[in-house]
């Protein structure tokens, strides 16, 4: 039994739901087509695929692409030790999924923490917090478009921040620039 | 001859059954509802190991909920990884666990290696000096764990034998990287730099004295009454909470898991290399320590066989566009001279892909989850915390214990928060 197999099985199970496999440095992706029916894909893939092992929730931002956000699921198995990523994209608009908790509960807190990072909700969460910022913080910090240097924020008698000082400081690279002025412009300001 | 006094031991899975059966008791009490009182304990609190804060709703002495607050050392590491190199990531790892950096940066470099696609072609010296970093690493940080946790819960000597020991690994990390606490020796296809003559004999020296140091700890808590009573029975998570819960590291073999990603996915050369697996029988606090006690006993006996089998040869990938050349060919050679340019001003240039790469370090499985879309630095970079994955079951775990196991609970965890709140 290897990944592949097991990822043929979801998708004999879920049909075009699912996404032909994907292979990558030797680790298989999944797409799941739909993420209303997210974990529908995942409590099949527990029960009856047996991988009992959350290992990580991932979000990505495609800033300037739609859909705007995936969502990276790190499926493991402890018995049969297979490793599967299963992805979904959910729309800006929307920018709500469904939760996983009910099937493995250590995605109460990475839940948690895309919330606070991205600004993306999962719907029935038990207790859907910020859970690295403060309660009341005003940005999201791991979006695209949220500068590296920060934003000014306050809440009085409870916690501020105040841009970073990067003048000199590290460099702030773009990835996928045509050319070092591009992927490396150390004059471009926090406003941009 | 004094009489041998006997103990009478139920067996591991009834005992697991019959705590968790008290737990649920003490939660459904038959008596009147008293006051509830909320405890904030931490951030600053010494059993907390720096800044975890936990609400604790009590009743008398009983915790009836618990709400684990975590972000208190957040520094947004995942969106400084984003705007940077890299290479220029590595000092970042140092100061996620930073109890065990030397095994951060083996991970994060070959996670970036996956990416690369050149993690099969290490030399292997530098993959027998990694190894070594690693076990350095874990037991460095095993000799804090158990040392702190047992002052936590009054035993004060065992600290003061942990950190003698813990004081030859950092001379041992300071010769090597020329730092004590923040190493970064790896680099993205190799290390800094080689190991410094006379460095083996030191390390062999290290490996046999600090099995004494083991020893004495065993010798002062393992049949400790105090000990004993303190963690037994105590903290006991379920084999099957451990794993919905996603626990790694000591915290899940702790509970019978046999788990361990140097045995289920070799990296470097675990594969080559002879050890056990330790892995406990109730899931309680004692169980942890012990499993940790073996680990590190395990880790010795690693080191010497690296020492034993290290090869000679290069430590680094000879690739110009992954490894910095030479300095004398990059001052007299065109090419080298262009590669090191590239390396520098604009950082290795990565396939577009995804991957996640998971290692095995001392608080658990430390992962990196890399999204490239090409070019010298990744789009996105998903750090999975051990630590912050084994916190979360404290919701779970804490209520129906009394609050003096709250600290017990809470030493057998062994977390960071640099690396809980990255």
């Amino acid at each position: 039994m290897n990944a592949r197999d097991l990822a043929a099985r979801l998708r004999t199970r879920f049909g075009d739901l699912v996404s032909e496999p994907a292979e990558f440095r030797g680790e298989i992706t999944l797409t799941v087509a739909d993420a209303e029916r997210l974990p529908e894909v995942c409590q099949y893939a527990r029960t009856e695929l047996d991988f009992d092992f959350l290992l990580d929730i991932s979000s990505v931002d495609n800033y300037g692409d739609d859909p705007r956000w995936t969502v990276v699921y790190e499926l493991y198995g402890l018995g049969h030790r297979c490793h599967l990523r299963v992805k979904t994209a959910v729309s800006e608009e929307k920018s709500e999924l469904p939760t996983v908790t009910g099937v493995w509960r250590t995605a109460d807190w990475h839940e948690r923490e895309i919330y606070d990072m991205m600004g993306i909700r999962f719907r029935g969460h038990p207790d859907l917090r910020r859970i690295l910022m403060w309660e009341g913080y005003p940005y999201f910090p791991l979006r695209k478009d949220f500068p590296l240097a920060g934003r000014p924020t306050e809440l009085p008698e409870i916690a501020f921040t105040a841009p970073a000082p990067l003048e000199g400081g590290p460099f702030v690279t773009a990835p996928g620039g045509k050319d070092a002025v591009q992927r490396e412009p150390r004059v471009r300001t926090a406003e941009e | 001859m004094p009489p041998v006094q006997e103990f009478e031991f139920k067996d591991p899975a009834a005992r697991a059954a019959d705590t968790t059966a008290s737990v649920a008791d003490t939660t459904q009490s038959a008596d009147l509802p008293g006051e509830k009182m909320v405890l904030n304990m931490g951030p600053s609190h010494p059993s907390t190991h720096g800044v975890l804060r936990i609400q604790l709703e009590l009743d008398g002495e009983l915790i009836t909920r618990a709400t684990p607050e975590v972000g208190y050392l957040h520094r947004g590491d995942e969106k400084i990884a984003e705007n940077m190199t890299w290479t220029q990531f590595i000092p970042y790892t140092d100061r996620l666990d930073y109890l065990a950096p030397l095994a951060n940066n083996v991970a994060y470099a070959l996670a970036v290696e996956k990416l690369l696609g050149i993690h099969d072609k290490l030399p292997p010296r530098c993959q027998y000096i990694r190894v070594i970093c690693c076990e350095l690493a874990r037991i460095s940080s095993h000799l804090l764990g158990v040392g702190c946790f047992a002052m936590d819960v009054g035993a004060m000597t065992v600290f003061l034998h942990t950190f003698t020991e813990r004081e030859k690994i950092y001379n041992l990390c300071e010769s090597l990287t020329g730092a004590r606490f923040t190493t970064s020796y790896t680099r993205i296809g190799g290390l800094a730099r080689d190991l410094p003559p006379g460095w083996t004999d030191q390390c062999r020296r290290f490996a046999r004295e600090v099995v004494t140091a083991i020893n004495d700890v065993e010798t002062l808590l393992t049949r400790n009454r105090i000990w004993v009573d303190r963690t037994r029975d105590i903290g006991v998570i379920a084999r099957a909470d451990a794993i919905s819960y996603g626990l790694t590291g000591p915290n899940l073999r702790g509970s019978g898991v046999d788990y361990d990603v140097r045995k289920a996915h070799p990296y470097l050369v675990y594969d080559r290399l002879q050890f056990d697996v330790p892995v406990g029988s109730v899931g309680d606090c004692y169980d942890r320590y012990l499993v940790r006690m073996e680990e590190m006993r395990q880790s010795v006996r690693l080191l010497h066989q690296c020492l034993d089998q290290l090869p000679g040869g290069p430590v680094n990938v000879n690739d110009g566009k992954v490894v910095l050349p030479p300095k004398e060919t990059v001052l007299t050679r065109m090419e080298e001279l262009i590669h090191q340019f590239m390396l520098v001003t604009q950082g290795i240039n990565a396939p577009p892909g995804e991957i996640y790469f998971g290692a095995e370090n001392p608080k658990g499985e430390l992962g990196f989850y890399i999204h490239s879309r090409g070019g010298g630095a990744p789009y996105r970079l998903k750090i999975r915390a051990p630590s912050f994955v084994n916190l979360s079951i404290l919701s779970h775990l804490l209520p129906g214990h009394m609050i003096s196991d709250v600290v017990s609970i809470l030493g057998s965890l062994d977390f960071v928060m640099g690396e809980c709140d990255r």
